[in-house]
Parts: structure tokens; C-alpha cells; sequence
């Protein structure tokens, strides 16, 4: 789909504040949502995206847990199955992996298992991605385990008003949801549109006619850069703002390689196995006729996400991205 | 090297209302006041589930069932747990509870589903409060406690009505013990004192592993160092079983918190049908186990000491060979899932994307019945 955002907000605001605000609306709106994580009661979250909720829902609603991820999502369940819509912050990316047998096993198969009588209308928000200096165990994005998976649907949001209206269609969802929040965009301000965009819906951020440009969450903004600078140079890329990783909007993305003829995806997770391998998979597939060009992509590299001095380097960036036009062109 | 050599605990006496012999024996703490017809009661169940086992055996066996977990041994410690439950407290079993789902009302033909490949569960939990078996084991004991928050945050507890206050019980055996989420489970409803009782079915056996494995001290000793109370109970003995139980989830009702019983058992079967236990254990110990069985000390009771019909025995052992005959022929009955199936329920909102999946998978399923006919 390809939209102006009409602003309803009087002044721009943080993807982190949009977020919060959208939290706020959700708790509003039905009793039965409960935030619940490590440090979002008093603290407000080490990003803050929870500030202020705990003052005003108390202790039941906003629930400072111990310190055991698999006992976040565990005892998620658990409520999901007494009829309340939890909310549940992983801290960082890195800290999910002690919850996946939880989310892979037991959320994700919970609704089949049970001929659909159980519902875990669950939201698993995980800040993501690199670009911030961080120890490690801090940056990563690890987005693709859960794409994988069966029964669970996987989002990220690139902009405040996305972030705003996703959160609250994650909860409102009766599918468990993990919720990718881009966290080296939290402080990037933005308008909130009036009116959301389906959930699983993906965007053409920036209309353009020669490459398209596929990315989500962080990468999104350097895609745009990126064709920024391409267009000084003559060149004009399309720019779609993926949102829905699982299940993949292809009708918007086979519709703009149509236009195109090429496609490069971008995103700062391993290349392997990952979300653009699916990607050039389905576009060879159903646009096989229609491309100029091999899908490429830029993406991490299969390492370790590297010491903070080299991502700067390793993660997807213009320069790289502006190479990889380059490469499609060449065709 | 030389070998290290452990402090070992002396074992700790157990909470026991019936003896091996059939004796009834009184504890302080554990007050029982039961007719000679709920014992009866409770013999049937003890029968009835036993036959269930049974017959689901000899099923696999026969190719019907392609796996069975046998609960033989473990039907005093399931059917008292499962009597003390009231209506409105939910139960999170492991996928050996027959006796719990029994006493929760679960048509035995629905267990059956799961092992014999025509469903991954499939039944509502809801209908009896009774959840999905759980095969990662420990994991559902997290979501009885997530259960018991949303218990508080309800009000459904230490309000003194009988009908409202609910509790949630979750049953995993000795091997779960060593699980984190076990672990995680014990931390956060000691932190929020919630509603919840742990029942460890210590069955001595995980898989081929002795419970030596698992742990240094007693079981039930684990939840001292998280700060809620834990005790041992002879597990084959039922009416002990289901004092011990019912005190527990009076205490979880009334707001008092959680506890851990750990019922001393023994699981006189193998692991699974697929499972040799003569590769890890001697005869000897289940020829011990045997002179504890749970049932022929409830039989030596009601013949020796109480008032039951001469009939009674006759007419469970009739009810017996009919719940036989209707595992059989309902078993064979179970449908087949269709290749559709796998795509239903799978999402509330299924992607479009899964429908040209779908559409595949039935239409060359369909084109191969086509191509045989």
C-alpha cells in the first residue's frame, strides 16, 4: 500500500513516547491487557517505553517480574489462559533465547493443540537490532527464529506512528505477536497518522521506478537515505517499509518488482536462513519473468554480531546498500 | 580418582493414612474424615484407571496406539490429587495423568487422540478444567502459576466462599525437578504467594535416570529455599494422597500460599511403551514396589475392616471389563485428521498466505485418493 501519513498529532513525537502512548491506549481500552516484564513498573523500562504506566495502573497491571525470561512468557501463558492479554517486554534481544522453548513450544503451538479452545493473545516486545555501542548480547536480530514458526505472527515498526498503531492492533490480536521494536530509532521523532494501516500490511515508503529497496524496523530509515542519495546520482529506488515479517505481505512486494524489475532486501540480521532469503525464495517464484536481476542483499554478515568499534562497518549502511544498487544495475 | 561420596539424608517419614496392609493410621497434622463409601468410591476410580492403562497398552501393542505412558503404580497418588480438586480449580497435568484427567471428568477416549496420532491434544480444557497434557516437561508449571496470578488479579481467592476461591494444581514428576522453569516457577509464586500447588509424582524413575540424579536432598526439602512449605507423602497410599492435597489447596484457596508435596511413588511399568527398562533397574525393586501397591491396600481395607456390599468388588470388575470394551472400540472409532486439519486452529486469523498451502497439500492428497479409486 502506498499512503501519505496524515498528521493528527500536534507535534512530532519519539518511536519510545509513541510506544508508550500506545501502551497507555491499549490498558485503556480493556482491563484485561497487563505489561509485564523486567524493570517496566517503577523504572519505566531501561528505554523508558513503559514510563508512567505503573504510576497509573498499579502493581496488577504492571507487573516487575524476576528475573527469568522463560518465567515472563511462562506465567504469560498462564494468564492468557485465565482470559487476560498480556504484554510482555524481553529486555533485549539477546535475553530471549532462555524464553524459546516457551514461545516456539508452548505459545505458539498452544491454540492448535487445543483444537482451538485456548487462545494466547500474547505480545512478546523485543527491542532489537545494533547501532547503539553496545556490550554484546545487546544488538542483535533475531527476528527469523520466530518467522519460522508456526502459530506465532511477527511485526517491527520503523516509525512512531507505526509503533503507536501496531502495538495496539499486536494486542488486540488473538494471535500471539512478536513485537521487533527498533531500538536505535527510539528517540527518532515522527507524526502519528489518524488512521492505521491493516497489521500484516506492508508500505511503499518512498515511490521510486528503477531498484526496490525491501527493509524493516532500523533499516528502514537507511534505506531511505539511501535512496536519497541515489536519486543525486539519477537513480530512482522504490523503498517498502516490509512491517509484517510473518506472514509476509508479497502481494505489495511482487507488485513493486513488477515495476522495478529488481529487488535488494535489507536488514541487519544474518544473511542465512533469514527473512531475505524468503524473500528472493517468493519473488523467484512468483516474479520469475519480471526481474532484471538476481535478488541481492544486504544484510549482517554470518558472524557473531561483532564488538561495537566494527558494526558501524558490519551493519548494513548506505554505502552498502548504494553498492548493491550498483550491482543490480549491472544486469 | 577417587569417587566422591555424598551426605545422604536419612529418608523422612511420610504422611501415611493407610498401610500397605490396609491399616488406617491417623497424622496430626492431616486429619480424614471419610466414609467407607467414598473409600469405595475411590477404589472404583483406583480400578477403573488401572483398566484404562491397561487396555491403552495393549492397544499400542497392538499397532492402534503408536506410544502409551503407563501411570501403573501411580494410581493412588493421581486419584487422591485429583478428588482434591473442586470444580473450579484448574489442573496443568505432565502427559502420564490419566487418574487426574479421570477424576476431572475426561472421557478417556479423548486422552487417547494424542497417542494414537489422530490429534496433538484436542480436546477444551475449559470443559473440566482439566489443561492439554504437557510434553516438554516443567513447562506447564509455569502457566499454572501465570494461572494462579490471574487467580489474584480475579479476586478468586481468601474471599471464604467455597464456590469462588480457586486454586491451580500442576503435576510433574522427580526428572522435571531439574528443570529451570520448575525452578522459575517455585521463585515467582513464593515472590507473589499465589494460589498454586506443585505436585512432584516422584516415580523414582526419569526415564532411565534414578532420582540421584536429579537431586542431592529430598524433593520436597526444594522448596524451603524458595520460601513455601513442602512435604513428602506416601504416594501410593490414596488417602493420604488426598488429605495432604486438599490441605494444600485449601491453603492456595485461602491466600496462604503455595506448597510442594512431593508423593512417593514408583512407576512399576516402563517409561513408555517404547522404553526397556531392564537396561537400568533391577526386578528386585519393583517386586519391593509391588508389596506397596496402592490398590490392594485400599481392597485389604474395604474387606477387612469396612461395611461394603459382598457384591461391590464383582460389580466394579463389570464396570471394568465395560470401560474396556469402550476404549476399544472407541479407540479404533478415533477419526483420521484430514490433511486440511493441519491448517485449522493453527491462527485466529489465518495469513492468505497459508491458503495456497493449504489448497497444495489437499488438492495432492486428494489427487493421489483420486489416482488409487
Amino acid at each position: 500500500m502506498t499512503d501519505a501519513i496524515p498528521a493528527t498529532s500536534p507535534a512530532p513525537i519519539t518511536m519510545a513516547k509513541a510506544l508508550n502512548n500506545g501502551l497507555r491506549k491499549a490498558m485503556e481500552d480493556d482491563p484485561k491487557v497487563l505489561i509485564m516484564g523486567e524493570d517496566v513498573g517503577k523504572l519505566g523500562g531501561v528505554f523508558r517505553v513503559t514510563d508512567g504506566l505503573h504510576k497509573d495502573f498499579g502493581d496488577d497491571r504492571v507487573i516487575d517480574t524476576p528475573l527469568a525470561e522463560s518465567g515472563i512468557i511462562g506465567t504469560a501463558v498462564g494468564l492468557a489462559m485465565r482470559g487476560y492479554r498480556p504484554v510482555c517486554e524481553i529486555q533485549f534481544d539477546g535475553f530471549v533465547f532462555p524464553a524459546f522453548d516457551q514461545i516456539v513450544s508452548q505459545v505458539a503451538k498452544m491454540r492448535t493443540r487445543s483444537a482451538g479452545t485456548v487462545r494466547m493473545p500474547i505480545t512478546i516486545r523485543i527491542p532489537f537490532g545494533g547501532g547503539i555501542g553496545a556490550v554484546e548480547h545487546h544488538s542483535e536480530s533475531p527476528e527469523s527464529y520466530f518467522a519460522h514458526t508456526p502459530g506465532l505472527k511477527v511485526v517491527s515498526c520503523a516509525n512512531p506512528s507505526d509503533a503507536y498503531w501496531m502495538i495496539q492492533q499486536s494486542i488486540a490480536s488473538d494471535d500471539p505477536v512478536v513485537f521487533f521494536e527498533p531500538k536505535r530509532r527510539y528517540w527518532a521523532k515522527g507524526e502519528i497518522a489518524q488512521t492505521p494501516l491493516p497489521l500484516h500490511s506492508a508500505r511503499v515508503v518512498r515511490p521510486g521506478s528503477h531498484v526496490t529497496i525491501a527493509s524493516y524496523g532500523p533499516m528502514v530509515t537507511t534505506a531511505l537515505e539511501a535512496a536519497t542519495v541515489a536519486a543525486d546520482e539519477g537513480r530512482d529506488l522504490e523503498v517498502i517499509d516490509l512491517r509484517t515479517l510473518s506472514p509476509l505481505d508479497m502481494p505489495t512486494v511482487l507488485a513493486s518488482v513488477a515495476r522495478t524489475g529488481r529487488l535488494i532486501v535489507v536488514h541487519e540480521a544474518w544473511q542465512s536462513f533469514s527473512i531475505s532469503s524468503e524473500l528472493a525464495a517468493r519473488v523467484q517464484e512468483h516474479a520469475f519473468y519480471q526481474l532484471e536481476a538476481p535478488v541481492l542483499r544486504v544484510t549482517g554478515y554470518d558472524t557473531q554480531y561483532p564488538p561495537s568499534r566494527l558494526e558501524e562497518e558490519w551493519l548494513p549502511n548506505v554505502d552498502r546498500i548504494l553498492d548493491a544498487v550498483d550491482r543490480s544495475l549491472s544486469y | 580418582m577417587t569417587e566422591r561420596v555424598y551426605a545422604v539424608h536419612p529418608e523422612p517419614d511420610m504422611v501415611q493414612l493407610l498401610t500397605p496392609e490396609g491399616q488406617r493410621v491417623d497424622h496430626p497434622d492431616y486429619p480424614l474424615d471419610i466414609s467407607d463409601d467414598e473409600i469405595a468410591a475411590i477404589y472404583r476410580d483406583l480400578v477403573l484407571v488401572r483398566r484404562l492403562d491397561t487396555e491403552a497398552i495393549a492397544l499400542q501393542r497392538q499397532g492402534e496406539l503408536g506410544l502409551w505412558a503407563s501411570l501403573l503404580g501411580q494410581e493412588a497418588a493421581q486419584i487422591g490429587a485429583g478428588r482434591a480438586l473442586r470444580a473450579q480449580d484448574m489442573a496443568f497435568p505432565s502427559y502420564r495423568e490419566h487418574g487426574v484427567a479421570w477424576c476431572r471428568g475426561v472421557d478417556p477416549l479423548d486422552l487417547l487422540g494424542l497417542f494414537r496420532g489422530t490429534n496433538l491434544g484436542g480436546f477444551d480444557p475449559f470443559e473440566h478444567n482439566f489443561q492439554l497434557y504437557t510434553i516438554v516437561i516443567g513447562a506447564h508449571t509455569l502457566h499454572a502459576t501465570g494461572y494462579a496470578m490471574g487467580i489474584v488479579r480475579d479476586g478468586a481467592m481468601g474471599t471464604g466462599d467455597i464456590d469462588r476461591d480457586t486454586a491451580a494444581l500442576v503435576c510433574f514428576g522427580d526428572g522435571a525437578s531439574s528443570q529451570g522453569d520448575v525452578n522459575e516457577a517455585f521463585v515467582w509464586a513464593a515472590a507473589g504467594n499465589l494460589p498454586v500447588v506443585f505436585y512432584c509424582q516422584n516415580n523414582q524413575w526419569a526415564i532411565s535416570e534414578p532420582v540421584t540424579t536429579q537431586s542431592r536432598v529430598p524433593l520436597y526439602q526444594r522448596s524451603a529455599g524458595f520460601g513455601f512449605p513442602g512435604m513428602r507423602v506416601d504416594g501410593n497410599d490414596v488417602l493420604a494422597c488426598f488429605a495432604v492435597t486438599r490441605k494444600a489447596l485449601d491453603d492456595a484457596r485461602g491466600a496462604q500460599g503455595p506448597t510442594l508435596i512431593e508423593a512417593y511413588t514408583y512407576r512399576m511399568n516402563p517409561h513408555t511403551t517404547s522404553d526397556d527398562p531392564t537396561r537400568y533397574r533391577l526386578a528386585d525393586e519393583t517386586e519391593t514396589w509391588k508389596l506397596r501397591d496402592p490398590i490392594a491396600r485400599v481392597k485389604a481395607y474395604l474387606t477387612r475392616q469396612a461395611s461394603v456390599p459382598g457384591e461391590f468388588f464383582a460389580e466394579v470388575e463389570q464396570e471394568s471389563q465395560q470401560l474396556a470394551e469402550r476404549i476399544r472400540s472407541g479407540c479404533r472409532a478415533l477419526p483420521n485428521p484430514s490433511p486440511e486439519s493441519v491448517f485449522e486452529a493453527l491462527y485466529a486469523d489465518m495469513p492468505a498466505e497459508l491458503d495456497a498451502q493449504r489448497e497444495e497439500f489437499v488438492s495432492f492428497v486428494g489427487s493421489l485418493d483420486e489416482a488409487v479409486h
